[in-house]
């Protein structure tokens, strides 16, 4: 049994979906990041697994139990981290940690979460008071109070600095090894790349792809190229000419190959470069996983959808 | 955490206690053949179970609501029967903490409460079915509008209610229409039941009892209704 399923799941807001079909899982042990710009219909998902919302069609169980129909029996087995918000901004951590300790049979020690999502330091500073990425590790410290077996973060990198990230990946790794199933949402690419063992790509409410990154990103190779980096300006006719592909620069010294990838292609470019003096900076043989998401995402973005065009609204304003 | 906030310090007994003995010192009120402090004890506690049961939980709840704290709180195991009776119960301990306060300072200023044993069970009682219905109000506001718009609503109508509600000025001096509108109101019924119990030893008019009863029923089962958790 999945941790977190949810199939042919659709909600709507009037007469538009904001989620229009999405099915995902996540097991335990399990790390799933819900990827898509804003607007794709993450938020609405992942609430609807936390029970705030009732899907209009589709089937959604975690832990095996109906998020809405049996939310007494769930609530104490999962953890949450809104988007925003959820603390009374006068607490400082140490006494929202307590108060929320309250609410759990078998609560983390407040010493040890605090020192874990660090916040040691500011554990007394009301809440307001705090940059927005330690308030941020805050919520992520309530969502894991009761240690949770299923922990859902909403965006849990906005607005956190490198550092706060670096912590965050060391946090989430250590519940994957507990055997936590952790399903997050992020519109940053990068970081769903490094935090989850599998990305479900979604885009206006759908499921565009999903797999491990390394899937993901082979997914693209319906264009297959190869791209590499060396000095700005190199002579691309000649390189043409040496390995009998086509080769446009796309500019700043980053250069694409018109052809498929192969050993021999790899070797003979290196030559070429090394016999021109020009360092080869970087070489890719298969399409990114930037290349792969901008795609689903662009392509998904262009595509009409029902009620297009929109009309545009003007809106009177009264000025004061 | 409700009595670590200044401002509901101020709101629930500061101004209470200032309106004590101000008024029963000043003697600006329209308060006829009875002393003054005779008349504004009553008034002023009906004014205190209006500011702790109405303002200042509509007000706490009303920002919990905008900082997303009752949402939160919708995905933990604290379940909403608990806080519900959470809240009811901070209200009921503000307001001993509010009589504790206010009926020794009356007493001080010559207050002597009029009547048995048995006016001030009735008080209580009466106190009571009015936290339930301002309650019910203030969290009704609470649950449709924004806090900052909540917080304007709430303070507007304390202000409102406290002129209208028989509290400082007697509601018999009020024009005639607006007298009796005024009599419909939750304020009115509870200080009018207050004055004649404590002020006047008699028993609590039957239309105290019935527009309270009314208001104590509407209110909470509309705020129910129409609540929204974020």
């Amino acid at each position: 049994m999945p941790a977190v399923e949810c199939s042919d799941l659709v909600l709507r807001y009037g007469a538009t979906a904001a989620v229009d079909g999405i099915s995902l899982q996540a097991d335990a042990g399990e790390v799933v990041a819900v990827l898509g710009p804003n607007g794709a219909g993450k938020t609405t998902t992942i609430e609807t697994l936390e029970g705030y919302r009732t899907p209009d069609s589709g089937s959604v169980r975690v832990l095996g139990l109906d998020p809405r129909a049996e939310h007494r029996a769930l609530v104490s087995r999962i953890g949450v981290m809104l988007q925003s918000g959820g603390v009374y901004p006068m607490l400082s951590p140490r006494r929202a940690v307590e108060l929320f300790r309250g609410y759990y049979r078998d609560p983390e020690p407040t010493d040890a979460l605090l020192e874990l999502v660090g916040l040691r330091e500011v554990e007394s500073t009301p809440w307001r008071h705090l940059s927005g990425g330690e308030q941020q590790r805050v919520s992520l410290a309530l969502a894991l109070v009761g240690r949770p077996e299923v922990v859902f973060l909403d965006e849990p990198t906005a607005g956190v600095d490198p550092e706060g990230r670096i912590g965050l990946r060391a946090i989430i790794s250590g519940l994957r090894e507990r055997g936590t199933c952790v399903l997050m949402t992020t519109h940053e690419l990068t970081e769903a790349e490094r935090l989850a063992d599998r990305m479900v790509v979604v885009g206006t409410g759908r499921v565009l792809a999903h797999g491990t990154p390394a899937q993901l990103a082979v997914a693209g190779g319906d264009r297959p190229s190869v791209r590499f980096t060396s000095r700005a300006g190199l002579d691309t006719a000649a390189i043409a000419a040496a390995l009998g592909a086509g080769v446009v620069e796309d500019g700043n010294g980053t250069y694409t190959l018109d052809a498929q990838p192969s050993p021999r292609l790899t070797a003979d470019l290196a030559t070429w470069l090394a016999d021109h003096d020009a360092a080869l900076v970087e070489l890719r043989t298969t399409a990114s996983l930037e290349e792969t998401y901008l795609a689903l995402v662009g392509s998904d973005h262009d595509r009409p959808h029902d009620g297009d065009p929109v009309p545009v609204r003007r809106r009177t304003r009264k000025t004061r | 955490m409700t009595l670590r906030r200044g401002e509901t310090l101020l709101l629930t007994v500061g101004i209470p206690v200032v309106f004590v003995v101000f008024f029963s010192e000043v003697h600006v009120l329209p308060t006829g053949h009875e002393s003054a402090v005779a008349f504004v004890v009553p008034g002023v506690l009906a004014l205190a179970v209006m500011s702790t049961a109405m303002v200042s939980l509509g007000i706490a709840t009303g920002f919990e609501r905008g900082y997303g704290v009752l949402k939160r709180l919708g995905s933990t195991p604290l379940r909403r029967d608990r806080l519900v009776a959470a809240k009811i119960a901070t209200v009921v301990l503000v307001e001993l903490v509010q009589a504790a306060v206010l009926i020794p300072v009356g007493l001080g200023l010559g207050w002597r409460p009029a009547g048995h044993a048995g006016a001030v069970a009735e008080a209580v009682l009466l106190a009571l079915l009015a936290t339930i219905a301002f309650g019910g109000l203030g969290v009704l506001l609470a649950g449709i509008l924004r806090a900052e718009v909540n917080l304007a609503a709430a303070n507007g109508l304390y202000l409102i209610l406290l002129l209208l509600g028989g509290m400082l000025v007697p509601v018999a001096k009020l024009p005639g229409a607006l007298a009796a509108f005024a009599r419909g109101l939750p304020a009115a019924a509870l200080s009018g039941g207050l004055h004649a119990t404590l002020g006047g030893g008699s028993a609590i008019p039957t239309e105290s009892w019935v527009v309270l009863a009314v208001w104590a029923v509407a209110t909470p089962v509309l705020a129910s209704l129409t609540f929204r958790w974020e």
